[in-house]
């Protein structure tokens, strides 16, 4: 605080010796206050590393009389060197503070010295009128130097390494930064008199400012992502490495600006302008999933209705999705193949993260660049069949069962266990629905910003569900049209569904053995509810009843079994990963941990009961009206015939 | 060429009017409208049981002193009215036609368009609008006023 004021008054004494000392010289230099602070500290600096003798202490030296403290020239080469301005600008800068005429770094003229500088930095010509106006504060790169490090306070330091990592990197983003940072800074000079900013204004001042610059180029920047994505994981390390409070919103806005980077993949390093519209490997699988989920021949077109459903559970609004809609629609026909499909989704993605639309559409989203890129996938064609609705009939219980199954993994939303898998069939769906519900499901890990951009409107750890869900559906309710006729039959052959049907993925953490027997039949009541519902004319009514009253005691069975075995189970697991406590503590705990498990097991099959509830309930409305339908057809007819 | 160009909805309500702002609008707003009234004259004319066989292109629809309006109906009733200025004389009935055809086509496009509801207005301002393409089109026909 001392030295603090000390300078001050130095700076003052100075400023006032500087104006008073030399007339034939520059003219008078006015400093603010910030500028005086900073300028005393840098002169103190370069005085003090000169050597020890030279001055005593930056008051008296500077207050004795101009000449006599002085600032050696190496040092003042090197903080002349540091502030980036090109040699001859230090020349001419050098011989305007008059130091070449004196022979010297006096004070007058270091002060005047780093004026000009931060003239210089501002775009001002170096002149002596310059030192008039009002500047912003010199801004000096500071190198590894260890005279320069051996300056001031710690603040000062994480300044200094903090610009370290931006001096590392590419030299045009480098510039554009300066730019930027010009820019911003000619506000600082406002902020400086205000303030008493600590020793170190300059890069106290940066280190916000650089954070608003990130926040800049994340919301508006869509020419030169990749190279400040580049600089972020390097900014990383080295914010790592100083953390300072201004590193911290520095590392923050990386990870930001990283998660929103993961989404259009890194890896991009081609041409630049197209960047943010350059689909990668896994953006185009996903969309392509998308695609199948609304219309499952690759090969076919989207319809605009559907289309525009889909696009507006987006969020986006109405105008921009038409606008969106209008660029991706080359063929103007209203309605979207793949490649306009990934074309549309793939701005709308880029909308939501901020890039605007483009005025036509990019070269890379061209439908035919996009297809030639990108050849469907040899894996569609498996992923095809398996959801393909064309299946043979003696395949359609357990494809409908697999459905259900299916449905009701994703709606429980638990991991598949290996051990549940039985047929090939089974394996390959359930490994598909992982996978599918894995990438998504990664991309909400990996970043918040992109949780809008799941744009599926619905809770980020279900995504896929619903289309697998609408695909069950729709595939159920095909299959049992075509069921209708054969019902009877094959009601028969679903009674005794094959024994190694998967065991709910619920009650699978607990013991499976005494589940085998009630599993078969719970999962032989969904395929029956889901068949039966339709086929409701012609089953008999006996089966209805008996699909709740199995359900209703399989969620009692289920409590009661999982509490069993679950307090067996967890009493192993409790001994092997729990502490030694006591033996009663360890009894009631595990008690506690059993009825918890149990607890959250029975409401999770109750959420899970009361989705496929509602959804039958659904199915049961939609086959009502078509029942309905049907019959007001068979009224019509029926005169014809009877006459 | 054209000063003023206008689409008409089936029931009679303006869907896009777009004008020179040369003169006051209003000017070419009130000669749209009252061409309608010759449109409908037209349409009648040609008989209701022969609509398969109307033609799409209207013709002249009346001439003033300094303008001249044209008109075209779609199957939809949905009515493109253009007005040229009359001492544009070196525009000949093809071209007028093919303007025509023009029209029809990007309209045609903006209805492909599954977030345009039919009976929207086709909005031609704001930053990102409804029907770029549409807009650019009327645009193109219209600034090469002499």
């Amino acid at each position: 605080m001392e030295a603090a004021a000390a300078a001050a008054a130095a700076a003052a004494a100075a400023a006032a010796a500087a104006g008073g000392g030399c007339g034939s010289g520059p003219p008078p230099l006015l400093l603010s206050e910030g500028e005086q602070q900073c300028y005393s500290e840098l002169f103190a600096r370069c005085a003090g590393a000169a050597g020890g003798g030279a001055g005593s202490g930056p008051p008296e030296a500077a207050r004795v009389a101009p000449g006599t403290a002085t600032a050696a020239a190496g040092p003042v080469a090197d903080l002349f060197r540091a502030s980036q301005l090109p040699a001859e600008t230090l020349h001419q800068i050098t011989e305007l503070c008059g130091a070449k005429r004196v022979g010297y770094f006096g004070a007058t003229q270091f002060y005047i010295a780093l004026k000009l500088i931060a003239a210089a930095q501002s775009g001002l010509p170096v002149r002596r009128e310059s030192i008039k106006c009002e500047l912003p504060l010199p801004r000096f790169m500071m190198s590894k130097n260890d005279g320069e490090i051996r300056f001031g306070n710690p603040a000062e330091l994480h300044g200094t390494k903090v610009q370290i990592p931006y001096l590392t990197t590419e030299k045009n983003s480098f510039k554009r930064m300066d730019d930027e940072d010009k820019q911003q800074e000619t506000q600082s000079p406002t902020m400086s008199p205000l303030a008493s900013p600590p020793s170190s204004p300059p890069h106290y001042q940066r280190v916000p400012l650089s954070h608003g610059y990130s926040k800049l180029r994340s919301s508006a920047e869509q020419i030169h992502p990749a190279p400040y994505e580049a600089r972020q994981p390097l900014v990383q390390p080295e914010g790592s490495s100083s953390g300072g409070p201004g590193t911290k919103p520095l590392r923050h806005q990386a990870s930001l600006i990283r998660s929103f980077s993961v989404e259009r993949e890194l890896q991009d390093n081609s041409s630049y302008p197209d960047e943010p519209w350059r689909i990668t490997e896994e953006q185009r699988e996903y969309y392509v999933n998308q695609f199948r989920s609304l219309q499952p021949d690759p090969s076919s077109f989207i319809s605009g209705s559907v289309a525009k459903n889909f696009f507006t559970k987006s969020k986006l609004s109405i105008p921009e999705l038409s606008y969106i809609w209008e660029l991706s629609d080359a063929d103007c026909d209203g309605a979207l193949t793949l490649p306009e499909f990934c074309a549309a989704f793939h701005l709308i993605v880029a909308r939501k993260n901020g890039y605007p639309l483009p005025e036509g559409l990019p070269p890379t989203l061209q439908p035919e660049y996009l297809q030639a890129a990108f050849p469907k996938p040899k894996w569609d064609c498996q992923l095809f069949d398996s959801y393909s609705e064309s299946l043979p009939a003696n395949q359609q219980p357990r494809d409908l069962n697999r459905m259900e199954k299916t449905s009701v993994k994703d709606m429980a939303d638990l991991p598949v266990p290996t051990q549940d898998v039985t047929s090939d069939d089974k394996q390959a769906t359930s490994k598909d629905s992982n996978s599918l519900k894995a990438r998504p499901r990664s991309r909400s890990y990996s970043s918040t910003s992109i949780e809008e951009a799941m744009k599926r409107g619905e809770d980020p750890p279900t995504p896929p569900p619903r289309p697998q869900k609408t695909h069950s559906r729709a595939s159920s309710l095909d299959l049992n049209k075509v069921f209708q006729p054969s019902v009877p039959a094959t009601k028969s052959g679903l009674l005794p569904p094959p024994p190694a049907l998967p065991p709910r993925p619920c009650p699978s953490q607990s013991e499976q053995v005494s589940e085998a027997e009630l599993l078969p039949q719970l999962s032989r009541a969904p395929s029956q509810a889901a068949e039966g519902s339709p086929a409701k004319k012609d089953v008999p009514y006996s089966q209805p009843p008996s699909k709740p009253i199995r359900r209703k005691f399989r969620p009692e069975n289920q409590a009661t079994e999982n509490q069993e075995p679950s307090t067996a189970s967890s009493g192993p697991a409790s001994a092997a990963t729990m502490k030694p406590h006591p033996t009663v503590q360890k009894q009631s705990s595990k008690q506690k941990k059993a009825i918890q498990t149990a607890i959250r097991k029975n409401k999770e099959a109750n959420a899970v009961l009361a989705r496929l509830n509602s959804e039958l309930q659904q199915q049961l409305k939609e086959v009502h009206q078509e029942r309905i339908a049907l019959e007001n057809q068979l009224e019509q007819l029926r005169p014809v015939t009877v006459l | 060429m054209a000063v003023c160009i206008a689409v008409i909805a089936k029931e009679n309500y303006p869907l896009y009017i777009r004008s020179t702002p040369t003169e006051n609008e209003l000017k070419f707003h009130y000669m749209v409208h009252t061409s309608l009234d010759v449109v409908d004259e037209k349409i009648s004319a040609m008989g209701k049981a022969l609509v398969d066989q109307r033609e799409l292109y209207l013709g002249l629809l009346y001439p003033t002193e300094d303008y001249k309006v044209y008109g075209y109906v779609t199957n939809s009733k949905v009515k493109f009215v253009m007005v040229v200025d009359s001492s544009n004389t070196a525009l000949r009935d093809n071209e007028i036609r093919s303007m025509f055809r023009k029209l029809h086509n990007s309209y045609t496009d903006v209805m492909c368009n599954p977030f345009y509801n039919p009976g929207d207005r086709i909005q031609s301002s704001g930053s990102v609008s409804l029907s770029r393409a549409f807009d650019n089109m009327v645009t193109s026909m219209m600034i090469q006023v002499c």
